[in-house]
């Protein structure tokens, strides 16, 4: 499992990083977009992998926190995806100003010489 | 209290001021005269609490971990100082109403002046260095404000800008040199600051922090080599150069000096310093005084000249110069702010300042011409006025002081040739304008003003007068409070008389007198007087300093080209390659396989993961020229990730990503159409070798940051896990939260402020893009149809249009079902909203899904169909979200405990039985409608884009009918 998550992250990033460095703004976008799912496995991925654990209190067992999956990463992460939609958000808006602005789709606003 | 309420009035007044409509004068002047002359009254109140010694304090807790208070404390000195403050600014308010044309926006003119009055009553009232700073550095800025408030005119601009940099540079120089101070003392407290002079001298920082003290000094109150702004800041409004550059802005630097005299006074350093910079400004600004074409110019350089008396006597280091010193602010104040006034008259009713054009007003204006004549009697030092008092003090001084014998001579010397020089052009600056034959060529024809200019004026010289003439039953006991709140028992004995007997200083100031009138008819005969100052004039301050500043922005532009891009991408693959370099070097040493055991991989996971990094690895290939199969494949990774949450516990996770996943690729779906058409394959320059060895690069840097992000992640996964803070919730979550799901308690219990915070930015965001978008212009080729939309139509030409082929129209069914949807859209969102605390979901789920059901309408029902039948206000929502959730975290107040502390109960309702009642789900509901609205927001704003583009095209093609009918089947 470790390592099918591992790789999974690396595939991500990976695409996520060549997209980052590509001259077009909707690459970047979905560049951006990659590498936020890759960071958001990799933080998750702190609480490690726990199958069948949900950090949801079972009222009637003990209270101890090696019986769930650690919620500190998932808190972390939830708000995370949040923002990151406002970030994609944002980005798409300036993006499109961009292109009605430069009449380009280049990053710097114009074709590179 | 009392101290803070005469710092806060002037700022509430200022606040006033500006809400008060343009033309507003009477109202203006009445509350700002109001709020200076409560001011005056208050301080005036303090004065047998600071009699004899006594001092009054106020202070709060600011940051008691870093040892700061919010300290006010007035003693003698600085009871005598914010009583002058006060006191001129209430008479140059009543000046300013008459001063100001009608066209003059005052509000801005009065809410500044006040605004300006608090930071000066700040600082001269403060008792921590800290705060004695921020309040200097907005003087600084109420100043330049007021400098520059005519900032039609160039000149007043550059003005302002200039005094404010050199102020500010000096204001920077002063917090060093009192962070240095703070440091030696071991306290900010003006108190110990004070009490501490010996480790002060003793410390090794003494020199670098004296150094640094003096420039900010000697910037702010204009003296030597930083005197240029001064002249240069008469740009200003008259009453604004009457009340700053005489009575408080530049006064506030000598202030300061006498302020830390008795904890700093008594070194070399000291005395070479203040002295160097006081005797320069002082024979320079008397001596340029004299040369000045322009009535503002000669009081700006005999400012100048005064000030550098004041610095003089401080460096002199003698309790007696002291004394002096604090007694020639004063004075100073009185007859420079009575000139000014008077020279504003001049200005008003003449229409110009030049003295070669002026002569002979006092025919024409006598009563302002005696007003005048004394107070420029006062300044240069006749006797009967009180400048003719604290000149004595200085000429006596100056023999007594110098304890290094090269400077005994020089120091006598220096004053009576600045008092040759104060008498020269004082007389110069009153024979000019009102003496002679009347002027004929005048803009307009000279008479008196009215009497409210002429009132403040002649307050100020009846003062002089007063102080002149009895000194010891006027200013001489509120003075010796003043000098023994700042020397304590050292104070020596001293008489403020007008007759000593013929001594040394009096035969000084009688060579002065007839000196400087000898000067001055000398000048006239050779017709010098109007004449630019001999060598003097050479020096352009402002052509330097211009100079210097086109220098420092010229360099800054160079070093930002040499090692900054403004490029997106080289800054992109910088921060890609040295993030790679930087974790390289950190993990060199790690090993990457840890000793915890593997899981076994489960078949389905693998098969999951393979579809997933194949989502990824096409959108990555088709980003550039299939966007729609791009954005389809971040889909289908971002539903991967989706699950790959749900499959290890996270199920709160799980959910989120999915709604989250729904609206982002709505979004980007509404974007696609204003990018410009999508290249079907790569053209030459792809070929190119130096494309291919960007590529190649690219490939590499992204190659090794997966393999980087999956080694890490397998090196963690594989090391036993820590709990670390995991516990701490798990356990508490129950008893503390109230909550079974511990993720959403974090959320919104016991990380609640981050969660504020986190919501508070996704509302700016929806705004931004809202606001962003309203002046959006779209490229050209982008505001045609559609092609998708143009077959339609062709389609329709062709076969007729499918509403007339359907009989019910053919966006029935999914209409259908899409209302039904908002209904149940809405039950679910709640349910998931109030089953958060206990099971997955929560307030950013459920306003996602509604959010959803909301963008279904739309997207199935049109723009307009929607909003002709539903108003959702989303920005509404946001507020209300935001407030509920504030709202939520200030209910905690009412049991007095801290912001967003969960106030729970348990209520017993009928028929229902108990019900858990918390702020927590307040505050979760805020973040739920704050989701709602903020989503909506700005999915519908990127959807009015559309409708925006066809409008503009039908006012183009003179069409009237709205273009898009709504579906008739829908109605």
């Amino acid at each position: 499992m470790e390592i099918v998550y591992a790789l999974a992250i690396g595939v991500l990033a990976g695409a996520g990083v060549w997209l980052l460095l590509r001259p077009r703004t909707f690459q970047v976008i979905i560049g951006l977009s990659l590498l936020s799912y890759a960071t958001n496995l990799f933080i998750f991925g702190m609480g490690r992998l726990t199958l069948h654990r949900p950090p949801i209190i079972d009222e009637e067992g003990a209270i101890d926190a090696a019986l769930y999956a650690d919620p500190v990463p998932q808190a972390l992460v939830l708000t995370a995806i949040v923002i990151g939609f406002a970030t994609t958000a944002l980005f798409l808006v300036v993006l499109i100003a961009l292109r009605g602005l430069s009449g380009t789709d280049h990053v710097d606003g114009r074709e590179r010489d | 209290m009392l101290l803070t309420l005469i710092i806060v009035l002037p700022f509430i007044g200022s606040v006033c001021a500006a809400l008060l409509p343009t033309n507003a004068r009477n109202a203006e002047a009445w509350l700002a005269g109001a709020v200076a002359v409560t001011c005056a009254l208050l301080v005036g109140s303090q004065y047998f609490a600071v009699a004899g010694g006594g001092v009054v304090r106020t202070a709060w807790a600011w940051l008691p971990q870093a040892g700061l208070d919010v300290y006010f404390r007035m003693d003698a000195y600085a009871w005598l100082f914010a009583l002058l403050v006060s006191f001129i600014g209430a008479l140059v308010v009543l000046y300013a109403r008459y001063y100001m044309s009608p066209e003059d926006p005052v509000p801005r003119f009065f809410s500044f002046l006040l605004a300006f009055m608090g930071a000066m009553l700040g600082t001269i009232l403060s008792g921590n260095l800290i705060q004695l700073v921020v309040f200097w550095e907005l003087t600084s800025l109420t100043s330049f404000m007021l400098i520059g408030y005519w900032y039609h005119l160039a000149d007043a601009r550059r003005g302002a800008r200039m005094a404010l940099i050199v102020t500010v540079g000096g204001g920077f120089c002063l917090l060093l040199g009192m962070l240095l101070l703070g440091e030696i003392v071991g306290s900010y407290d003006l108190d110990r600051v004070l009490a501490a002079g010996d480790a002060i001298r003793a410390h090794a920082w003494y020199g670098p922090m004296l150094v640094l003290i003096v420039v900010g000094v000697i910037t702010k109150s204009a003296q030597f080599p930083f005197h240029f702004w001064l002249p240069h800041a008469m740009t200003a409004p008259t009453p604004v150069s009457a009340y700053l550059h005489s009575a408080a802005m530049v006064k506030a630097g000598v202030f300061l000096l006498a302020r830390f005299w008795p904890a700093l006074h008594g070194t070399g350093l000291w005395f070479w310093l203040i002295c160097t910079a006081g005797a320069t400004s002082l024979l320079l600004g008397a001596f340029s005084a004299l040369f000045q074409r322009d009535m503002k110019g000669v009081l700006a350089y005999s400012t100048i000249s005064h000030l550098g008396l004041i610095t003089l006597l401080l460096g002199m280091d003698t309790e007696l110069a002291l004394v002096a010193a604090v007694f020639h602010m004063l004075n100073h104040a009185t007859f420079k702010a009575s000139l000014f006034m008077a020279t504003g008259i001049v200005d008003h009713e003449t229409g110009t300042r030049d003295l070669k054009r002026l002569s002979g007003l006092r025919h024409a204006m006598p009563i302002t011409a005696s007003i005048a004549a004394v107070a420029a009697g006062a300044m240069a030092g006749v006797p009967l006025l009180n400048g003719f008092l604290s000149k004595e003090m200085f000429f006596e001084e100056s023999i007594v002081a110098g304890s290094a014998s090269e400077v005994r001579f020089a120091l006598p010397l220096i004053a009576t040739l600045w008092g040759i020089f104060s008498v020269a052009y004082s007389a110069r600056f009153i024979h000019q304008v009102f003496f002679g034959p009347p002027a004929r060529d005048l803009p307009r024809p000279p008479h008196e003003p009215t009497r409210g200019m002429i009132v403040p004026s002649a307050l100020l010289v009846v003062a002089c007068l007063l102080v002149g003439v009895v000194p010891a039953v006027t200013l001489g006991p509120l003075l010796k409070e003043a000098a023994f709140s700042l020397l304590g028992p050292d104070l020596p004995e001293y008489e403020l008389a007008v007759w000593h007997g013929v001594s040394t200083p009096f035969v000084m100031s009688l060579v002065a007198l007839g000196g400087g009138m000898a000067f001055y008819a000398f000048l006239v005969k050779r017709g010098l007087a109007m004449m630019p100052a001999p060598l003097l004039s050479r020096l352009d301050a402002r052509r330097a300093f211009d100079l210097v500043n086109v220098a420092i922005v010229r360099g800054a532009d160079k070093a930002a080209h040499a090692i900054f891009s403004s490029r997106l991408q080289p800054q992109l693959l910088l921060i890609v390659a040295s993030a790679l370099l930087a974790a390289a070097v950190a993990l060199q040493d790690t090993v990457f396989v840890g000793n915890a055991p593997l899981t076994p991989p489960d078949p389905l996971f693998v098969l999951l993961w393979i579809g997933g990094a194949a989502c990824a690895l096409g959108a990555a290939q088709q980003a550039k020229f299939h966007r729609f199969a791009a954005l389809t494949m971040l889909g289908g990774a971002g539903l991967v990730t989706c699950l790959t949450f749900a499959w290890f516990s996270a199920p709160d996770l799980a959910l989120t990503q999915i709604s989250v996943e729904v609206v982002t690729v709505t979004l980007l779906l509404l974007g696609l159409r204003w990018l410009p058409p999508r290249i079907l394959s790569d053209d030459e320059r792809r070929r190119t070798a130096r494309a291919r060895l960007r590529r190649a690069r690219d490939l590499a840097l992204a190659v090794a940051a997966g393999t980087g992000f999956a080694a890490i992640t397998f090196a963690l996964l594989t090391r036993p896990p820590m709990l670390g803070l995991a516990s701490f919730f798990v356990e508490h979550a129950l008893e503390h939260g109230g909550g079974r799901n511990v993720v959403n308690v974090i959320l919104v219990d016991f990380r609640g402020f981050d969660t504020l915070g986190e919501i508070t930015v996704l509302g700016i965001v929806a705004l931004v893009v809202y606001a962003l978008l309203r002046r959006f212009r779209p490229a050209p080729e982008s505001v045609d149809v559609p092609d998708a939309q143009r077959e339609d139509e062709a389609r329709e030409a062709a076969f007729g249009a499918p509403r007339d082929l359907l009989p019910q129209g053919y966006m029935k069914v999914p209409a259908v079902l899409a209302r039904l949807l908002l209904p149940i859209a809405a039950f679910i969102s709640f349910y998931f909203l109030l089953r958060g605390h206990n099971a997955p979901g929560g307030g950013f789920v459920g306003g996602l899904v509604m959010a959803t059901g909301f963008i279904v309408q739309y997207m199935v029902g049109g723009t307009i169909w929607v909003e002709s039948r539903l108003k959702i206000h989303p920005q509404l929502w946001v507020a209300l979200g935001l407030l509920a959730a504030v709202g939520a975290g200030m209910g905690a107040w009412l049991s007095s405990r801290p912001f967003l502390t969960a106030v729970a109960a348990d209520v017993r309702l009928p028929f229902v039985g108990g019900v858990h009642v918390s702020s927590v789900l307040l505050f979760d509901f805020g973040v739920y409608m704050l989701v709602i609205g903020a989503t909506v927001l700005m999915l519908v704003a990127l959807a009015h884009q559309s409708l925006r583009s066809p409008r503009k095209r039908a006012a183009l093609d003179g069409l009237t009918e709205p273009l898009e009918e709504p579906d008739e089947a829908l109605r």
